[in-house]
């Protein structure tokens, strides 16, 4: 199994062909903190960030607690707005697009939170399709959905494997499940850039391993373009083509996971030794936590 | 197995806002997806259109009903006979050829028809802030936005805006101002928490309803004592039988509000999911939030200036419809609407009629039935607030 994994190898990463027009995201020097701007003692959530996204691309974000992961993802969905810097998308400010066209490129599937309404997972599912909606004065908001919203609903289920759910209440599924809903909400939505922050928390093996491989060939054939957030090493390690790892609101090093992935930089980042050894398949970096007490050979 | 080329050209051309919204997803062939799982598990027109036709139906029943009851029963057939037998075009007072006619037409029917309105704008409005606040235990009783509106009314009745015509139109606004202000409250903060703890919210309706109540309790003791026992029985909710007229403002009141909640009841549902997805689907959600906001207060405002403080219905009724029809604002609102309706007609019909010859007020009903709902649903389906 060969991986193409360096960033030279995307297409635009090129800097003489059209850089901007395969980015997805441009992040440039940006700054950001919660609360109002004249809040000037609030601590930087994130300090002078840069930061490029291919077109077509996994990239993971990783890092300890409290290091901005979320908060960066919020950002690329235009949910906050930084103080400091500029996110252009496809080589548009983000400043300049309206909350509208951002959600009709870019989906966001949140952290998992629980349901209070039961909506079934189809109504769910079928709530991605708002931002494709068909505006008519007259139809009083109701804005039925339309045979091509049933079509990518079935399909997004169908792809996150609950097609057997639509009838359930979401109010009634396992975390899991429900994550499955979110991810395929997000699906229906049609975008060029999903946004995943923890996908895989609350899913078993079998589902965890599903939607990466999903992931995988929506990039592949699509040129679906995936940033995920994850305290999942291993899984940035294997399923990520470029893995971002910020400390402490800062940008440490974005690269390839067989490049980042190395004992001295995850004990710089997480301040912890680990045991890094080559995956039997992929050959890619393997993380393993060592145990307390016993003889350490990193 | 990757293949080696493992992305699309890329498109050539330059990215506008039209070549950013293209979708990817959608343009895989069609017959691929068999969407009748989808179909079947989602509201549909036809049903819609189904439930919304026996709703209205059984509301007409039920209406027919309650104009029989009464202390003097009047059967279907001489109702019937009194609606059709007298054409409409004469004035009313021509109508009332008997005291059957003169207690049908001014005493019960007027009764029915604000029953049913205040109970439906009282669960729209239940709907509504359900939704926004995403806490299925917002009621505009619960959360103080009724004891607002009250107060404002209270202080225009103190400074002698009495029963005038002027009065029909400037109670409202005193109500919608007193509400306006209970709301601003829940959306401070509703706006500084990320997201709202629902116990919280119901505490600060129970500060905020202690704080209203004693400003009432003080305006009531300061006035004439016949003014201040009108305004006691006003306050404990009652539908005493209105003129026209003011039927005819409240169902204006009412009409324009359900109007513009409609117009956004796609927009509910999704905030209902929560307001980070909501915005990330394109939302402008404080804009939305201060709108609903805004028509709550007006429709809880007219109402309250109308028949006082009824409890619960926007609690109740909204949770009722919603375990038996499912989520879907599109049809909860609606449906709720005509239940609520529905529900205060025959609570106030049993008001008037379970203790004959004295009247017990219906928001005494209401809040008999709705306490212990509450209680319930606090304490037993806690798994479902969390």
């Amino acid at each position: 199994m060969t991986r193409i994994d360096s960033t030279a190898q995307i297409p635009g990463g090129d800097l003489e062909s059209g850089l901007v027009a395969h980015q997805a995201y441009t992040v440039g020097g940006m700054h950001f903190r919660y609360g109002p701007s004249r809040l000037q003692g609030e601590p930087w959530v994130l300090r002078d960030v840069r930061l490029d996204v291919a077109q077509g691309e996994i990239l993971g974000i990783v890092g300890p607690n409290g290091s901005g992961k979320t908060s960066l993802l919020k950002l690329l969905a235009k949910l906050a707005v930084p103080q400091e810097g500029e996110i252009a998308l496809f080589g548009q400010p983000l400043r300049s697009l309206s909350h509208e066209q951002v959600a009709q490129t870019v989906a966001v599937v949140p952290q998992d939170s629980p349901q209070l309404f039961p909506f079934t997972v189809a109504e769910t599912v079928l709530m991605g399709r708002f931002p494709h909606r068909r505006r008519s004065g007259w139809s009083l908001g109701f804005g039925w959905e339309d045979r091509e919203d049933c079509q990518a609903a079935s399909q997004a289920m169908a792809t996150m494997d609950i097609a057997h759910l639509a009838g359930r209440a979401v109010t009634d599924l396992s975390g899991g499940e429900r994550q499955r809903t979110m991810i395929a909400r997000a699906l229906a939505q049609a975008p060029r850039v999903l946004l995943l922050d923890e996908p895989t928390a609350f899913l078993d093996l079998q589902h965890q391993l599903g939607i990466c491989a999903t992931l995988r060939r929506l990039c592949d054939e699509r040129g679906l373009t995936v940033v995920i957030v994850s305290h999942d090493l291993n899984l940035a390690s294997q399923y990520c083509d470029r893995v971002a790892m910020l400390k402490a609101g800062r940008m440490c090093t974005v690269g390839a996971p067989a490049e980042v992935m190395s004992v001295e930089v995850l004990r710089g980042v997480y301040g912890c030794e680990v045991l890094i050894d080559a995956h039997p398949q992929s050959g890619l970096p393997r993380i393993t936590l060592p145990r307390q007490g016993m003889p350490f050979r990193g | 197995m990757m293949p080696a080329a493992r992305h699309p050209t890329p498109p050539t051309s330059p990215l506008t806002a039209s070549t950013l919204s293209a979708g990817i997803v959608p343009s895989e062939p069609p017959t691929i997806a068999d969407d009748r799982p989808v179909q079947d598990s989602i509201l549909t027109p036809s049903r819609w259109w189904r439930v919304m036709t026996v709703l209205s139906l059984v509301a007409c029943l039920l209406g027919l009903v309650c104009l029989q009851v009464g202390t003097q029963y009047i059967g279907v057939g001489r109702i019937i006979g009194l609606f059709s037998s007298l054409p409409f075009d004469r004035p009313v007072d021509e109508r009332m050829v008997d005291t059957t006619g003169v207690i049908l037409f001014q005493v019960r029917l007027p009764r029915v028809m604000l029953g049913f309105l205040v109970g439906s704008c009282l669960a729209s409005v239940g709907v509504a802030l359900q939704a926004l606040l995403r806490n299925p235990l917002a009621d505009p009783y619960v959360l103080g936005v009724s004891s607002g509106a009250a107060l404002g009314v209270a202080v225009a009745v103190l400074f002698g805006i009495g029963a005038t015509v002027l009065a029909l139109s400037i109670l409202p606004v005193c109500g919608f101002v007193g509400g306006l202000v209970a709301l601003a409250v829940i959306y401070r903060m509703a706006a500084t928490h990320e997201r709202l703890p629902i116990h919280s919210v119901l505490l600060a309706g129970v500060i905020l309803n202690a704080i209203f109540s004693a400003l009432i309790m003080f305006i009531t003791s300061i006035m004439e004592p016949n003014r201040s026992f009108g305004m006691m029985a006003w306050l404990m909710g009652s539908l005493t039988a209105p003129a026209y007229p003011v039927l005819a403002a409240l169902s204006g009141y009412l009409l324009i509000g359900l109007v513009l909640l409609f117009k956004h009841v796609r927009v509910l549902n999704i905030l209902a999911l929560g307001e980070e997805p909501a915005r990330s689907l394109g939302i402008d959600t404080e804009r939305v939030k201060r709108f609903i906001f805004l028509v709550s207060a007006l429709m809880t405002g007219a109402v309250v200036s109308f028949s006082g403080m009824i409890g619960f219905i926007g609690m109740i009724v909204p949770h009722a419809v919603r375990l038996v029809l499912g989520a879907d604002h599109r049809l909860l609102l609606p449906a709720s609407a005509l239940v609520g309706g529905m529900f205060l007609m025959v609570a106030d019909t049993a008001a008037r009629t379970l203790f004959v010859p004295s009247e017990v007020p219906v928001g005494v009903i209401t809040a008999l039935a709705g306490g212990p709902f509450f209680v319930y649903l606090l304490v037993w389906r806690k798994d479902r607030l969390a």
